[in-house]
């Protein structure tokens, strides 16, 4: 047991773990804003009273949800910055290939789970009985101010539990992100695995725990926030 | 009492409506003049209430005209929603809006739809909620309210709306027996201020009482339309007799 616990402190000491998963944690938090904005504008399509926008929105969510995650955030980094010379940071600044590596990694996370959240709003949308719809018609909102100010926010609070499962994919998707060189905390495992393999479990068992620690109190929060938000009928 | 000299607010010309296979409206002619009081009565599945929600068109229709105050239903858009503004609405099952207190369901309408300042749809709002006697629920969320007192404020937000004409779709049929003449009450008066209103309901006292004219309806016609005392007491049609007789036993 000691010695387990002094490898620990080694790989603590050798490395900076706490770096690492911070990266992570930007990467969700940036992440899980950008999918939630594209993902309402989805999902607003998707319930719209046109048939092209409904069109649109089920393409969307059709595609991208049965594309790896691995290929569009890979696309992302070699097809628009390589490729398409899309850049999402300041080229002369000195740190431009980490921020531009994040801020890729980002717009792919968005992209995907975008189509998850669409899916998790939609399902809350179906939560809201039509008769909110039709009430809020019949006192002469059109179909924006309907969607904004009646539906949305409920199908929001119907929604917390499984957005909040989303958010949690989101967060261990996250390690995808090293495949395109963002130094999150996947990527210093594999570092960590390459340099340290004597202590392989630490390495593991390390990882495991850190994701433990981000994950869990997510999963309590959301189990909470969707009891205390959910519409009373 | 009737009002025969007023001037035509709602016409429904020759309208006609399918679901499917089904003929729900046929061929429906109806003039209701400003400031009458209509009621409209049948078995279920007549299309009463279909009736009602094409109005302020909830459901659409395939053949005919609406029009209210003049004007033609517009198809969709801004027009649409101004003309609905006009049209106050009150359901079966409320349908108040479940995430706002009792005060913002009645002020939303004024200030998003009306552009009323918000402490002006306040203060109105308090006076409606007051005349519908629930003034003491305001910061309430419905879900904390009576089904009467939901219903009443549904009728208070519709009546922030200052509409021209009030339609009522079944309001006391998902009402506790004694909640019900808590509604019937408030919609009575609002019949005696001289709202015009198009009520489809089950309450025959209410129909007796309040209605300058009762229209009967099946299988997706009008049958026969009179005064309800011409109605209740000699109805001309077999269909109405038969209808009456079962209904006014007990």
């Amino acid at each position: 047991m000691g010695s387990y616990w002094a490898d620990f402190t080694e790989l603590f000491s050798q490395y900076d773990v706490l770096a690492a998963f911070r990266i992570t944690l930007l990467l969700s938090g940036l992440s899980a804003v950008g999918s939630l904005i594209l993902g309402t504008i989805i999902a607003v399509m998707r319930v719209s009273p046109v048939p092209s926008m409904r069109a649109a929105g089920a393409f969307y969510v059709n595609t991208i949800r049965n594309t790896p995650l691995t290929l569009i955030i890979v696309f992302c980094s070699l097809g628009l910055f390589y490729t398409l010379g899309i850049a999402l940071a300041d080229k002369s600044s000195p740190t431009f290939l980490d921020d531009n590596n994040v801020r890729l990694a980002v717009l792919g996370l968005s992209v995907y789970h975008a189509a998850f959240v669409a899916e998790a709003l939609r399902s809350g949308v179906n939560t809201v009985p039509t008769g909110q719809a039709e009430a809020a018609r019949a006192i002469g909102l059109g179909f924006g101010q309907t969607m904004r100010i009646v539906i949305m926010p409920q199908a929001f609070r119907g929604a917390v539990a499984p957005l909040g499962n989303a958010l949690i994919a989101l967060i261990k998707n996250t390690t995808v992100a090293s495949a395109i060189g963002v130094a999150e905390a996947s990527a210093l495992m594999k570092t960590m695995i390459e340099f340290r393999p004597d202590v392989i479990f630490a390495v593991f068992l390390l990882f495991a725990l850190g994701f433990v620690i981000i994950v869990l109190p997510t999963g309590v929060l959301i189990t909470w926030a969707s009891r205390r938000l959910a519409v009373q009928r | 009492m009737v009002q025969t000299d007023t001037a035509p607010l709602v016409v429904l010309d020759g309208v006609q409506k399918h679901f499917g296979d089904l003929h729900v409206l046929r061929d429906i002619h109806l003039t209701v003049r400003t400031g009458e009081v209509v009621v409209v009565i049948g078995p279920s599945g007549s299309g009463k209430s279909t009736l009602c929600r094409t109005i302020n068109r909830l459901e659409t229709i395939d053949e005919g005209t609406i029009s209210v105050a003049g004007t033609p239903l517009p198809a969709e858009g801004k027009e649409l929603a101004r003309l609905r503004a006009d049209v106050g609405m009150v359901f079966q099952s409320f349908n108040l809006f479940a995430h706002k207190t009792v005060l913002e369901n009645v002020t939303l309408g004024p200030v998003k739809s009306k552009r009323q300042s918000k402490a002006e749809a306040k203060r109105s709002a308090q006076e409606l909620l007051e005349r519908v006697g629930v003034a003491d629920q305001a910061g309430k969320l419905p879900a904390q309210l009576s089904g009467g007192q939901q219903q009443r404020v549904a009728i208070a937000r519709a009546l922030a709306m200052k509409p021209q004409v009030m339609l009522f779709d079944e309001p006391t049929s998902a009402l506790d027996p004694e909640m019900i003449n808590e509604v019937l009450d408030v919609m009575t008066d609002l019949a005696k201020d001289g709202m015009t209103m198009i009520v489809v309901t089950h309450e025959m006292g209410f129909a007796r009482r309040a209605a300058h004219r009762v229209v009967f309806m099946d299988g997706g016609q009008i049958v026969e339309e009179g005064t309800p005392e011409e109605f209740f007491t000699a109805p001309r049609t077999d269909r109405a007799k038969d209808f009456l007789s079962k209904i006014l036993t007990h």
